[in-house]
């Protein structure tokens, strides 16, 4: 196996002040969990602003460095050759062997750049670097050297062994996961919600997931879509505690007693209550919701004001400016898209009234929900009661 | 006593497997397209597998086609990407050691206008990747290898030859028969640079009439079988939740503790040989002058001077050993085998040759009757050869 060894590169970690020390201690524990479902054994150490992951066995690669790429945080992974010794002729004779193994053709400009871990090194950086081009120069003529805009830069390490690399695999970027707090995901089992639990976990929060299901209204069906769509989310966002809250009663309840086309509005509004109770519960600090401007009558700016209104948390909307297409491209990206478009019906759509409000107000739907007055504390509590607790893991 | 040695032809499904088909049949009976709960926990059997099987593979879920066998899944590969690529191109190469069914499907399209070039291999069954990539031209679309021959065991270098095809053009699509390779190798297409691959559930202890076909993400390929959609419109028809269940079963014993698995085979194998090697006319095709781990760890082929293959093989037959001539496949038939005459053996030789094939089943003990049998047998039969 031709690279021994990952150097892992973070970015927006790197300008956090005192507490950068958790960013990156998050970020080794994130990649060592991600490590331990690849075959192969690993050490991950943080040295000098930077992780390595150096395989101890024989592992497998590709495997290795999807993993890597699905951990938020990371900006990119450069794989790296260990040569054992950091004697010159050596590491010379090692480099052009690297170049000759990771480059078929070899018309391309580079440059090298040099690290001493070892100051005492015969050889200054700025001498490594011109030897070594020198090197490379001799050995492959069809490369050209080009300072200031390379196609390729070759970085030699030179510490107690040396390290040779300068293939760079772009990763995620975002924060680790964990860093940013935690949140209550509302999934549906559309499009939107997945890719809004994959992009809040994006900025390092951890998601737990509520979803509302209907029986006999919704079928079981749609109950393991949504397990499948968490399951791809988990792979990003590490393992997601789901709560299925059965919603049929307080959806029958608002049907009875409530105008119809305001009906999707005051479940949503009971929906994020139900959210929020159990945020609380579970230590979460914020809702997150696929929502997005105008994409249905729910949606509006006015019924979102009046959802928002039933709870006290901060709602956030990650692709609430999106267009659909653009959630359609991260969905389609992260896997879920194809879960999504799985035709069950979802809670929302069972009853949605032929002509929803687009514009309700909150008096309005205040004075209907005074019908409800009756009986829906009872449901309520009967339905955060009867909540039903799935750990839902990556697949794989 | 009783040797069967034809794990090739079949092998004896685990028990496991036959507990799970039976629980598909009498308590969870329901068509996994049924909207309710039956069809529902029949489902779970088809999402099992079907998650037990992308793992094998380290691939995707939605990569795996359930069909009803190894012949369905290399006609679906051939057929199914032919028809969808044949704007592209109208070439598709293979070796001349295919089994028929790779072979038969590509007569097929070859009657349908596309070209076909068929390439050769040596004595020990190995393709000749040069032969290969001079063959690759502008309109070549599909190229079909057999990972593991049926008949000799012989194996080919599909990493290799994955990345030589797709260092040329990365646009054709690479199909391996691994018929007889899954579950005796890990296998995994990625890296192997595989397109499509297809997989028989009765040759890993699963049951007859099961098997699937490996289509790597976004190829193009049109579906062989047309219905109500199933396994998303790429094969209709209720799928087969009793073959699937046993099958996902026979995956998972299969590739438990493999490494052992394997090497218990290949000790077998070695054995056997060495045995054999001691017997005089006896010759071991397909393992000259390369290690035994680069041929398969379950097949040995022997050709017997101046025996009928068919008469030692009844012979065997009464003494309890269970063999094929050539491969059990094309036996119906009475034509030569096409494997041997590819590898060069002359007509004797290809009318004096057995073949037998192990499984993690197999016990030495076996082999010692099977030797002992031939040992007895042979002096015998040659007596009595027709002139």
């Amino acid at each position: 196996m031709l690279y021994k060894a990952f150097l892992i590169k973070y970015a927006e970690i790197g300008i956090k002040g005192k507490n950068r020390y958790i960013f990156e201690n998050a970020l080794c524990s994130q990649i060592k969990t991600a490590l331990s479902k690849v075959e192969g054994s690993f050490h991950v150490t943080k040295e000098m602003g930077r992780i390595y992951v150096e395989a101890l066995e024989e592992y497998d690669y590709e495997e290795t460095v999807d993993a890597l790429k699905c951990i938020f945080g990371i900006i990119a992974i450069c794989p790296v050759k260990i040569v054992e010794s950091t004697e010159w002729d050596t590491i010379a004779k090692e480099t052009t062997e690297y170049i000759e193994k990771v480059y078929s053709t070899r018309e391309f400009t580079f440059k090298v750049a040099a690290k001493r871990g070892n100051k005492n090194y015969p050889k200054t950086s700025p001498q490594i670097c011109m030897d070594m081009g020198e090197v490379i120069l001799n050995t492959f003529p069809e490369m050209k050297v080009d300072i200031h805009n390379p196609d390729v830069v070759i970085t030699i390490e030179i510490r107690s062994k040396t390290y040779i690399y300068s293939v760079i695999i772009p990763g995620l970027g975002g924060l680790p996961v964990g860093t940013g707090g935690k949140a209550m995901v509302l999934l549906s089992g559309g499009i939107d919600s997945p890719v809004s639990s994959y992009m809040i976990a994006k900025r390092g929060v951890q998601v737990e997931a509520v979803y509302f299901h209907a029986p006999p209204y919704t079928s079981e069906r749609a109950k393991q879509k949504v397990i499948d769509l968490a399951s791809k989310v988990a792979k990003y966002a590490g393992t997601i505690k789901l709560h299925v809250v059965n919603f049929t009663d307080i959806q029958m309840y608002i049907y009875d007693q409530c105008p119809h086309d305001q009906l999707t509005i005051i479940m949503k509004r009971y929906m994020v209550k139900i959210a929020e109770t159990l945020a609380e519960k579970d230590g979460c600090m914020g809702l997150v919701t696929g929502e997005s401007i105008g994409q249905v009558a729910s949606q509006t700016m006015q019924s979102m004001a009046v959802i928002e209104e039933a709870c006290n948390m901060p709602i956030y909307r990650p692709v609430i400016a999106f267009d659909k297409q653009d959630i359609v491209n991260i969905a389609d990206k992260i896997g879920t898209y194809e879960i999504s478009i799985q035709p069950y019906e979802d809670c929302c759509t069972t009853f949605v009234a032929k002509h929803p409000v687009t514009k309700p107000t909150l008096t309005s739907i205040l004075k209907s929900e005074v019908h409800l007055e009756e009986k829906i504390e009872e449901l309520y509590q009967k339905a955060i009661d009867t909540v039903e607790v799935i750990l839902v893991e990556a697949n794989n | 006593m009783e040797a069967y040695l034809d794990n090739a032809a079949t092998t004896k499904p685990f028990p496991e497997v036959s507990v799970i088909m039976q629980e598909t049949m009498e308590v969870n009976y329901g068509n996994p397209s049924s909207m309710h709960q039956k069809g529902i926990d029949a489902e779970k059997y088809i999402r099992n597998a079907r998650h037990i099987i992308a793992k094998s593979l380290k691939a995707e879920e939605k990569e795996i086609i359930f069909t009803s066998g190894g012949t369905e899944a290399n006609n679906q590969a051939l057929i199914g990407t032919a028809l969808a690529n044949k704007r592209k191109g109208k070439h598709i190469i293979t070796t001349k050691m295919e089994h028929a069914s790779v072979y038969n499907p590509l007569l097929f399209l070859e009657s349908q206008g596309f070209r076909i070039s068929f390439i050769s291999v040596d004595q020990n069954g190995k393709i000749d990747i040069n032969e290969l990539l001079n063959e690759i031209c502008d309109d070549t679309i599909l190229i079909s290898i057999m990972y593991v021959n049926n008949e000799i065991g012989a194996v080919q270098d599909i990493e290799k030859i994955g990345s030589l095809i797709k260092g040329k053009n990365k646009d054709i699509l690479f199909h391996v028969d691994a018929i007889q390779a899954y579950g005796k190798f890990n296998i995994y297409p990625k890296r192997l640079h595989i397109d499509l691959l297809s997989v028989s559930g009765h040759k890993i202890h699963g049951p007859k009439g099961i098997g699937f076909l490996y289509v790597k993400d976004k190829t193009k390929i049109f579906p062989y079988i047309y219905g109500g959609g199933q396994q998303n419109g790429m094969r209709s028809g209720t799928e087969n939740v009793p073959g699937i269940a046993g099958m996902g079963k026979a995956v998972e014993q299969i590739y438990e503790d493999h490494p052992k698995k394997q090497e218990t085979l290949y000790q077998l194998k070695k054995y056997f040989i060495e045995q054999l090697q001691k017997i005089d006319g006896t010759f071991v095709n397909g393992i000259s002058e390369i290690p035994l781990k680069e041929t398969a760890p379950h097949i040995v082929s022997v050709t017997f001077d101046g025996i009928r293959s068919e008469v030692l093989l009844h012979a065997l037959e009464e003494k309890g050993v269970y063999v094929s001539s050539g491969s059990a496949c094309s036996s119906n038939h009475p034509a030569l085998s096409g494997t041997l005459q590819a590898i060069g053996l002359n007509k004797n030789a290809l009318e004096s040759t057995l073949r037998f094939s192990f499984s993690i089943n197999t016990t030495t003990e076996e082999l010692d009757y099977t030797i002992a049998s031939l040992q007895e047998l042979l002096p015998v039969l040659r007596k009595y050869i027709r002139r």
